[in-house]
Parts: C-alpha cells; structure tokens; sequence
C-alpha cells in the first residue's frame, strides 16, 4: 500500500478507509475545489473536451465494474450505452418526461437489458462470453434502427435541452458541472461497490469462477449483477451523451468505441478505479491529438491521412501497452508515488 | 420453389466462403489458443492486395494469386512474430485486444494505402457458368465455390499426411508433450498464422471478385465467428458444415424476411449475431465441438 511510514491501522474501519492521512484530505479537496472551479478559467473548447471525457470515465467505470472485476469481459459496451441513450431521449422527446425522471429510467433500462444479454454468461465464459456481447451490440443497434416510428432511425431524433428545477442546461459550464458531479458520485459509488460483498464476489468470480462457486458465491446472482450494474453505469454515460449533443442517431454509438473503452481499461490499468480514469482520461486526450493533428497530415500527405491516423494510432497505443505496460498507467502511477516516498532509499 | 432453390444455392456459394474464411480463425484457435479477431481484416486486404496486383498491376490471374499468397504469408508470419509471440501465457483479455488492435491498424493501413475506397474488379476472376436445370450457379459465385473446395481439400491433406500437419494437430491437442517431442511449438504458431493469412487473402480475392472490395468487407470476420463457433470453436469439419449452414440460413431469412420489416430489412447482417446468441445459450460448445471439463 502507498502509505506514508508511521501510519498504522487500529481498526478494520480504518484499515478499509480510502482516504486515509491528512494530506490525502487536503489533496482530495484541493482536487476538487480546483475540478470545480475549472469553468472559471478555461474555454469552452477545454470545458467539452472535459465534459466527454467525464461521459466517458462514466462509461469506463461500468466496464471496470464488469470486465476488471468479474471478468466477463464484454466488447458491447456501446450498445448499452445506446440503450440507455434512446430510453432517455424517447422518454423526454415524444412523452416530454422531466430530464432527471428520464436518467434512472435510462439507467434502469440498460440495466436490464445488459441482464437480458449478460444471461449466455451463466453458461459461457471468455471468448464465447465476448462473442455474445458482440452479438448484443448489433442486435441492439439493429432493433434502434428498425423502430424508426420512435426513434428515428438512421436520421437520429432531436433531445431537448434537460431542464432541472426550471434551469435549462445550454452553456457549456453548466454541463460541466451536471457531468462532473455524475462522474464523481459514480467514481464514489464504483470503488465502494468492489468494497462490498457484491464486490469481493466479483473478485473472486475473476480468480476463479469454479473456486468462488465452491465459496459459496451465487454464480448466477453475481454475474448478473456485474452486468446489470456494469450496464447501468452504461446508460447513465449514453443518456448524457445524447442530451449534452441534443440528438441521437446510431452513429454516435459506433462498434469500434466499445474496444475503444475497453482500450482505455487496457491503457489505464484494469480491474482498478484509478486505472478507469487514468485510461479514460489520456485515451480521450490522444483522440484530442489526433484532431488536431490529423487534418495537418491529411494536408502534408493524403487526404484519407486523418482516418487513417487515427485508427493505426489507437491500434497501436494498445499494442504497445499489452506488450510494455500490460498493468496500465494506475501501476506506473503506483511507481512514481513509491519512488518519491521511498527516495532516497529504493527499498 | 425455384426462388427457394436459388437462395439456397446462392447462399451455398457463400457459405462455402464463410467457410473458408472460419477455417483460418479455427486453426489459429485450435493451435496457439488466441481468439484472431483481425480474420475478417485479412479478408479486407486479401480484397485489396487482388486488386493491386490484378487491375493496378495487371498481372494475369495466377500470378496474382501467387503474389498474394506471398504477401499473405509475409503479413502472417510479422504479426505473428511482432504481436502475438509476446503475448504467450496472458490472459485472454489480453490476447483478444492485441488481435482487435491488429485489426485496428490493419484498417488504417488500408485505409492509408488503398483509400478506403470502394474498388471493383468485376470480369477480371474468371468465370463458370453452371447450370442445373432452371437453376444457375451466378458465375462470378462458382469461380469461388471452386477454389474453397479445392483450398479445403489442400488443408485436409495437409493435417492428415504431412509432419507440419500432424504436428500442428498434435499442438492443439497438448503443447508440452509435443515440446518434448522434439517439434518447435513457435513454428506451429507461425505457420498457423501464415495459413490462417493466406486462407483469409484467398476468400477476400474470391468475395473481391464477387462484389468488389470495401472497408467494411472486414465484417466477413464477424460472420466467421458465427460459423466457429456454430461448427465448434475446435473443429475444421464442423466450420465447414456451419459455413454452408450459415450462409443457407441468412440468404433465405433474407430473401422472405427483408421484404416484410420495416426500414428495408437488413436482415443479412444481424442474422449471424442471431444465431450467436441461440447457439451460446443453448449448445455453448456448438454442433461438434468437444465439450471442456473444468477442474479447480
């Protein structure tokens, strides 16, 4: 454990506590105080790139839930975000429900869903499980596109603008702050939850699926769980994503982003809470990179430059983890902190 | 009837390079245990390499064919050697991304080099009209249907008679007892992948001829996974039989459903996710796959 010499754990509450000394308090708030007051110094631009980057440590964090922790590792991410993205915006577009009625609907959807297509995990494991989350993905990609009474099909539907309390969301500061505080309660909620009993048996699905089941743990029960919660993290992040652009259609929901958040897992560090929003974080910059960059090369070389930069760059990002650092930027971080507590000395 | 009848011979046609395209996925399966997402991406260059060499170069069909093996066989054994080697023993969370990776580059590079165009090389393959009764083979279909036949053939040979192949079953089946046999388990994995390559770049030349080559032709990959894991992740027979099976089933649900859904059906796409999803839930190991016992 990263802990300072000289701290010492006199009961089980302080031994499990996540803050632990003064200073990571007075850090925690520091971080806080300075998220928060971020719309008061830096531009729109920043404030959207912030904002996705929120969405996405939403979205990452369910993933993390159900991949790094029970293991069922699922590439149709995306679709349950979709899921939750079209309940939300057909809830507040055609039957003009209030937008924070709308979310836990999302949520609750989603989830449910995710239970629906997490059931071939009760009988499946590994790549046939994968193979089955696939099939998720363009079965629910598919329905959206054939219900094109509701919600719009390929054309995509207009979202109103979420109003809360007689407060229409419209500038970019007041999204920041919406999706700042989701993403913080669920970050709370996604590293107490694998405090739990559900938690630990996640784990111990992980290690051993046959060894947890001799334990005790309800394999049925708990891998349903992981995916209906995974999932519900899923439609909060999609439900946001639609009503921060105000309009949904399928292409906001592409396969390849479900690898993508997985990516940022793989980058990140998997199966640990710091690792979802370290990859999320520095994957979503690297996308940054590339548009910025891109045009500048499609200039200098070929016009299908850009395109093409952007998918060899996030291929490559991965390989380059797997084979180098395939526990993530979370246990380099690890590192750096034990170097500077430890230094002088390395031991 | 006769509109039956045609879906399923067409479907058969594609089926068969279904088929050919889960080979390559099984093998590399069977042999190094990774699950080769980029299949359908091996497809996609097998597609644009055929074009290179057949309209750009205008080379004639055979030699084509021969530079494309080539080539397929230099892109197996890189990425063999550059990715996958390093990844033996991690978890197959690992493995699964490293192939999915693969296939991301692999899309930018075609993207790169060719465009991400859509290219026709229709008239170039050469073709066979075959006709039973009111019935006809299309033509552009039987060239395919040929070669598959023909490069099965080749690979069932292979396993049964030669030491490579014998020794490559062998590696499926136990990788330590056949190390202390004396055979060289890496290059198992390397000519698995050669094979896998070269087995995709041939079905993407044949598809290529059929209906031109795209990006998006890499989803090919995804219906393969469907026919593997239909046939049994672990069995070249069975990714035969499920192939046929596969393509049969869409072309037909196709041809009667589409017609009746709304927003123009697109049935054809989705189908194989369909019968992912029955097949999981109700015979995970699939119509002829071993069933694995698991011990702590």
């Amino acid at each position: 454990m990263g802990l300072p010499g000289g701290t010492f754990s006199e009961s089980y509450g302080q031994d499990m506590a996540i803050v632990r000394t003064r200073a990571q308090w007075a850090m925690l708030f520091a971080f806080l105080i300075f998220l928060f007051s971020c719309p008061l110094f830096f531009s729109d631009r920043i404030l959207t790139i912030m904002t996705i980057i929120g969405i996405t440590i939403i979205s990452v964090h369910g993933l993390n839930i159900l991949t790094g922790y029970c293991e069922q590792i699922s590439l149709g991410h995306v679709g349950f975000m979709a899921v939750g993205a079209y309940t939300s915006a057909v809830l507040c577009a055609k039957l003009g429900w209030p937008f924070w009625l709308a979310l836990p609907c999302a949520a609750l959807a989603a989830g449910f869903v995710g239970i629906i297509f997490g059931l071939p995990s009760l009988r499946v494991k590994g790549f046939y499980l994968i193979v089955a989350t696939v099939a998720a993905y363009f079965i629910i990609m598919w329905v959206i596109l054939q219900l094109r009474d509701v919600t719009g099909g390929a054309d995509g539907m207009a979202v109103p603008r979420p109003e809360i309390g007689g407060f229409v969301l419209k500038s970019k500061s007041s999204w920041f702050y919406l999706v700042m505080i989701i993403a913080c309660l669920a970050t709370f909620l996604a590293q107490n939850l694998v405090r739990t009993r559900a938690g630990r048996a996640f784990i111990a699905i992980r290690d051993n699926e046959l060894a947890a089941e001799v334990m005790g743990v309800n394999l049925w029960a708990y891998k349903l769980l992981a995916f209906f919660v995974g999932c519900v993290f899923a439609g909060v992040a999609g439900s946001l994503l639609v009503h921060y652009f105000a309009f949904a259609s399928p292409t906001q929901f592409p396969f390849m982003d479900s690898v993508w958040y997985l990516g940022m897992l793989i980058v990140g560090g998997i199966g640990s809470m710091p690792g979802a929003i370290f990859g999320a974080v520095s994957l979503r910059l690297l996308d940054e990179l590339v548009t910025i960059v891109g045009p500048i090369l499609s200039a200098a070389v070929a016009p299908q430059a850009a395109a093409s930069l952007a998918l060899i760059m996030r291929g490559l990002v991965i390989v380059i983890f797997l084979i180098f650092e395939p526990r993530g930027l979370a246990h380099r971080w690890e590192m750096v902190k034990a170097y500077y507590r430890l230094w002088p000395f390395s031991y | 009837m006769t509109f039956f009848l045609q879906l399923v011979i067409s479907g058969f046609a594609l089926g068969m390079v279904y088929a050919l395209v889960a080979i390559g996925f099984v093998l590399i399966l069977k042999c190094s245990n990774v699950f080769n997402i980029a299949q359908g991406h091996f497809v996609m260059i097998g597609g644009y390499v055929g074009y290179t060499f057949l309209v750009t170069f205008g080379l004639p069909v055979w030699a084509s064919l021969l530079a494309a093996i080539a080539t397929a066989i230099i892109m197996g054994l890189l990425i063999e050697r550059l990715t996958l080697r390093p990844l033996v023993g991690q978890p197959i969370l690992a493995v699964i991304m490293m192939t999915i990776a693969l296939a991301t580059i692999l899309e930018g590079l075609a993207t790169l080099v060719w465009g991400g165009e859509y290219k026709a090389y229709h008239g170039v393959l050469p073709t066979v009209t075959l006709q039973l009764g009111e019935l006809a083979i299309p033509p552009e279909m039987t060239i395919g249907l040929m070669v598959s036949i023909a490069t099965v053939i080749i690979l069932m040979v292979f396993f049964r008679y030669t030491k490579l192949g014998l020794a490559m079953r062998a590696t499926a089946e136990d990788e330590q007892v056949v190390q202390s046999a004396g055979i060289r388990v890496t290059t198992v994995y390397a000519l698995s992948w050669v094979i896998a390559s070269v087995v995709g770049v041939i079905a993407g030349i044949l598809l290529g001829g059929v209906s031109g080559v795209m990006i998006e032709m890499n989803t090919v990959g995804l219906k393969a996974l469907a026919v593997a894991l239909l046939g049994g992740m672990d069995s070249i027979g069975g990714a035969i039989v499920a192939g046929i099976t596969l393509g049969v089933l869409e072309n037909v649900a196709a041809g009667y459903l589409d017609p009746l859904l709304p927003a123009g059906g697109g049935l054809a796409n989705v189908f194989p996710f369909i019968v992912i999803i029955i097949v999981l839930i109700f015979r995970p190991h699939g119509l002829f796959g071993l069933v694995e016992i698991e011990r702590i």
